[in-house]
């Protein structure tokens, strides 16, 4: 009998004690904001139309996590949409507007076979949205330590001379050029065999192994010859020179197999589903106005990549110092 | 090892000359080479010879499965429901653990760990889940726990079910055995995009990509556990006139339960490991956290997560093996010692549980982690890893230019420039030898599908690559596991890191790795042997402890040295777990090929990538994938053969 009331009065003290705990702890009040998945935030935003949700799709280099990053913020805390982030490669996002799973892509980089296929058509499931602001340059680069001590190195032609130099193991007695996600925008396999290099393409698999191997080359003092972009953020760091390969004309990369020219300059364009565009959600006037420069773009993709800022910090960080910028993008949403 | 009896020579003279098994492999390979040397080059298929008839049908296969997902009636009510009830599934039991907030989660799994467990469990639970806090990551590791929970339960209904029925079924485990082996030599990267084409990119086919690997454990177990059961205590039932259900219910399943829990820890191991592996088909969680640090080079961010997913791993671990121990103490001693106050602890845990888990529904302080320094170890490791590239360099980059020039470069040639019949014809005559006729149909089959779709010289090249990852693991595994083998003290230390080698996601160490061996194979191929090596060490530590103290002492006592008694006695005595050691390691390796296309290591892997990023590409990646896993079944095949011992001649 006494082991029964031990435990009983045991028990009871216990209850005793989490009343008391409970009664002391007190704190802010925990709205309807902690109980939402962290992609997909509902906070209140302000007089604005109903925004709903809107997918938008994140391609896999940090210059477009950069417009991620901001987009959302300004979509999230302005207008109050849902926004959902799908982490998908640029052929994955077309193929996405068709399913409904992506509504808006915010850089895309030319793809005029996408456009065909899915713009071009007689029933279009994407439209075209207007540019970005920012202009993107595909290139052939080397370290800038390399254009220093090799001078003419820059020029096409002088390639073969050199090409001993970029031998690695991969390249098979031939020079290495390096590329880097499959999923990127390239002619290089028909550049180096219409332009007659002693050159090998090894596909790098990603940007961050471009970035490294710029990186080593840079400390290092390795030789590199590869394939780069801007904007990029990188490029605040470690310096390049751009390699000269026979200058773009229209039209001379419509046959992908006798591609012998440079990249165009491409101004990077918003492509959305057309279910988003007549949605009629504040989001898609949003979307349209969104513009800005390689500047901005470079400066949120530094807090990312080099501070390590999460999304939301970085995007803060730049919203609060650029209004200037970004005001003009609520224009006809019905927020301020 | 087969025992040799004297009458197993009666009537018979040894044969003047015998040859052993290992030497007619050298015998293949002299031929091999000899021939490669003659015909380099001739016959030798680059990919899309002879032609990429298969690969487009498959591209065209998956444009109209895109086309079609919602028309189809297979997809409309099959596919699409799965996928759409597996998505909704994922943000309830997410919403569940955001809402109790970070008091609710920890007091919940403390209080659970006690019931099941003990109280030893208990606090290394609360520890454990306070750590994720710690680390700055707590939103991302519920995301991890709700898709492992997820993942957890559904495999346990559907392998508890099947595992019953295979127990109970001599034909259905005839059926299910080599599903299950295939199952789990199926290179888990490879399937991935396959996943994806099915149930399209999330949470749910993360779980269904999970419940693919974590199944067969539960299974296998639970078959294993149901059959253990003593005939005698069946029959004693049987004749007290119980039904087979009362059988089951009362007799067998209590009996297995511990197997079963087992089976449950397995599972939950293996489910954990995948799920952070899905980021790269967009599961949440702390794996997309590795993998987009690592998609930033950045190596603290992505071990500061690697980390907690180490310390998840252990808990939930230690909880469910303590969840075994405990149903075992229970069923033998008949009654719980200390029943009114285990009670009253338990009691006590759920009343703190309760009030944990109503501050954190009601108060932001209990609710979310204050995020005080983000990701704290990030900053001493970056650190740590800067300083190592930078002043490693030159070692391990003349490290990987020599193996790459002198080993890797020279054996993919030999498997790509051969002709490619000459190929089939060596790996055919070396399935005869090591693993007996039906083996070698296998291979001829596999090498010839790969042929058939096109892939010839990618095949080669992850073959050779695949081969010397697997040498350099079985090489420092062995000397490894030996050694820990052998002394106590080391494996105690060594245990912890294997278990978390085995947990950490392997794309944490690929930064430092790109940095020190730069781009290409050898990368690959290190990235792949650390992940190999865990597996291949604790297999080895077990082949070891097997051999009989007795033989040891014996050998000791007639005067054999340390590397004698290794040599002649621990190493010959272990060699079946060397063999499996060598199949593990081979699994592993191959496994990590779609990785490794990811630094630049060409080959299959690479072809899964690129088919995963361009859809007019869809077709290669999907038949490089199928490649993969026939090259995993063919060694599978040939390794486990090969570690069968042979009972005719006893010559190895």
């Amino acid at each position: 009998m006494t082991k029964n009331r031990r435990t009983r009065v045991r028990v009871l003290a216990l209850l005793v004690a989490a009343a008391l705990a409970v009664a002391a702890c007190g704190g802010a009040k925990v709205g309807a904001s902690s109980s939402s998945p962290p992609a997909a935030t509902g906070s209140a935003g302000s007089s604005a139309k109903p925004c709903g949700t809107v997918n938008i799709a994140v391609n896999p280099w940090v210059g477009y996590e950069a417009d991620f990053a901001v987009v959302a913020y300004l979509l999230r805390t302005k207008l109050g949409c849902t926004v959902v982030q799908k982490n998908l490669t640029e052929q994955v996002s077309w193929q996405g507007f068709a399913s409904g799973q992506v509504d808006v892509v915010l850089e895309n980089w030319g793809h005029p076979e996408l456009v065909a296929k899915y713009i071009k058509i007689a029933t279009p499931v994407a439209e075209d949205f207007g540019q970005t602001g920012n202009k993107g340059i595909i290139g052939w680069y080397v370290p800038a330590w390399m254009a220093t001590q090799y001078p003419d190195i820059t020029d096409y032609k002088n390639l073969n001379k050199y090409a001993n130099l970029f031998k690695t193991a991969e390249s098979g007695g031939k020079g290495q050029l390096l590329d880097g996600d499959p999923s990127y925008v390239t002619n290089d396999v028909a550049l180096v065999k219409n332009l007659n290099l002693n050159y090998k393409v090894v596909v790098g698999g990603s940007e961050a192994t471009l970035i490294k191997s710029l990186e080593t080359a840079t400390t290092q003092k390795k030789p590199l010859l590869f394939y780069f972009y801007e904007p990029q953020w990188a490029l605040a760091n470690l310096k390049v020179a751009r390699i000269t390969l026979p200058p773009y004309t229209t039209g001379c990369d419509t046959n992908p197999a006798k591609v012998a020219c440079d990249y165009p300059p491409y101004d990077l364009n918003k492509v959305v589903s057309v279910k988003f565009a007549n949605s009629g959600s504040p989001a898609v006037q949003f979307i349209k106005n969104f513009n800005w420069t390689n500047d901005n773009q470079n400066q949120v993709a530094e807090y990312i990549a080099n501070e390590n800022m999460k999304d939301d910090a970085a995007a803060q960080k730049w919203v609060a110092a650029n209004q200037s910028v970004w005001l003009p993008w609520l224009a006809g949403t019905g927020a301020s | 090892m087969a025992a040799v009896s004297p009458t197993d020579f009666r009537g018979r003279g040894l044969p003047a000359w015998q040859p052993k098994r290992w030497s007619w492999v050298v015998i293949i390979f002299a031929v091999w080479i000899f021939g490669y040397l003659v015909l380099q080059g001739h016959n030798a298929l680059v990919d899309g010879q002879p032609s990429t008839a298969v690969q487009d049908w498959f591209t065209k296969l998956t444009a109209s499965i895109t086309a079609n997902r919602n028309t189809n009636p297979l997809f409309v009510y099959g596919f699409n429901y799965i996928g759409n009830a597996l998505d909704s599934l994922f943000p309830w039991i997410q919403s569940a653990l955001t809402n109790i907030g970070w008091t609710g989660v920890t007091a919940v799994f403390g209080a659970v760990a006690l019931a099941f467990g003990n109280w030893r469990v208990s606090i290394l639970a609360v520890l454990g889940f306070l750590s994720f806090g710690v680390l700055g990551v707590w939103a991302d590791a519920m995301d991890t726990l709700a898709l492992t929970i997820a993942a957890v339960v559904l495999s346990v209904i559907v392998g508890l079910a099947l595992g019953v029925w295979a127990g109970m079924s001599d034909r259905f485990s005839r059926i299910v055995t080599p599903v299950l082996d295939f199952m789990q030599i199926l290179p888990s990267f490879a399937y991935l995009p396959l996943i994806t084409l099915f149930f399209l990119i999330g949470p749910g086919s993360s779980i269904i990509a999970t419940m693919i690997y974590a199944v067969p454990p539960v299974i296998r177990l639970t078959s294993a556990g149901i059959r253990e059961v003593s005939e005698t205590t069946v029959e004693a039932a049987t004749s007290l006139g119980s039904t087979r259900a009362q059988r089951l219910r009362q007799v067998q399943l209590p009996m297995a339960k511990k197997t079963i829990v087992l089976g449950i820890n397995q599972t939950m191991m293996a489910a954990l490991s995948m799920v952070t592996i899905c980021a790269l088909i967009g599961a949440p969680g702390l794996g997309e956290t590795v993998l987009a640090a690592v998609e930033k080079l950045n190596v603290g961010v992505a071990f500061n997560a690697g980390f907690a997913i180490v310390i998840m791993a252990i808990v939930l671990d230690r909880m469910t093996t303590a969840a075994s121990e405990r149903t075992e103490k229970a069923r033998r001693s008949g009654s719980v010692a200390h029943a009114g106050r285990r009670r009253a602890t338990l009691i006590g845990a759920v009343v703190v549980a309760a009030v944990a888990c109503y501050e954190g529904a009601n108060y932001v302080w209990a609710n979310q982690f204050s995020d005080g320094a983000a990701h704290p170890i990030s900053g001493p490791v970056n650190t740590l890893s800067n300083w190592v590239e930078l002043h490693l360099y030159t070692v391990t980059s003349w490290i990987s230019n020599t193996t790459t020039y002198r080993v890797i470069n020279p054996l993919e040639n030999l498997f790509e420039q051969s002709p490619w019949w000459l190929v089939i014809i060596a790996m055919v005559a070396l399935s005869i030898v090591l693993a007996g006729a039906r083996v070698a149909i296998t291979t001829a089959l596999c090498l010839g599908v790969i042929i058939w779709f096109g892939l010839w010289n990618s095949a080669m090249h992850t073959l050779a690559s695949v081969l010397v990852g697997s040498l350099i693991v079985m090489v420092f595994g062995t000397a490894l596991g030996v050694w820990a083998g052998r002394n106590r003290r080391l494996e105690t230390m060594l245990r912890p890191l294997l278990d978390a080698g085995q947990v950490m996601p392997a794309f944490v160490f690929l930064p430092p790795c790109l940095g020190l061996f730069g781009v290409g194979t050898f990368t690959g191929i290190v990235a792949a042997v650390v992940y190999a090596m865990p597996a291949v060490v604790k297999v080895v530590i077990e082949g070891i402890h097997g051999v009989s103290p007795t033989t040891i002492e014996a050998a000791q006592s007639s005067g054999s040295s340390t590397w004698q008694i290794i040599s002649k006695v621990q190493l010959p005595m272990a060699r079946p777990q060397l063999l499996l050691a060598f199949n593990q390691g081979v699994i592993y390796v191959l496994a990590m090929v779609v990785v490794g296309g990811l630094v630049g290591s060409q080959g299959l892997g690479l072809a899964v990538v690129t088919g995963f990023a361009q859809s007019q590409l869809a077709g290669l990646g999907l038949a490089a994938g199928i490649a993969i896993v026939l090259l995993g079944v063919m060694l599978d095949r040939i390794t486990q053969g090969a570690g069968k011992a042979r009972r005719t001649s006893g010559a190895s």
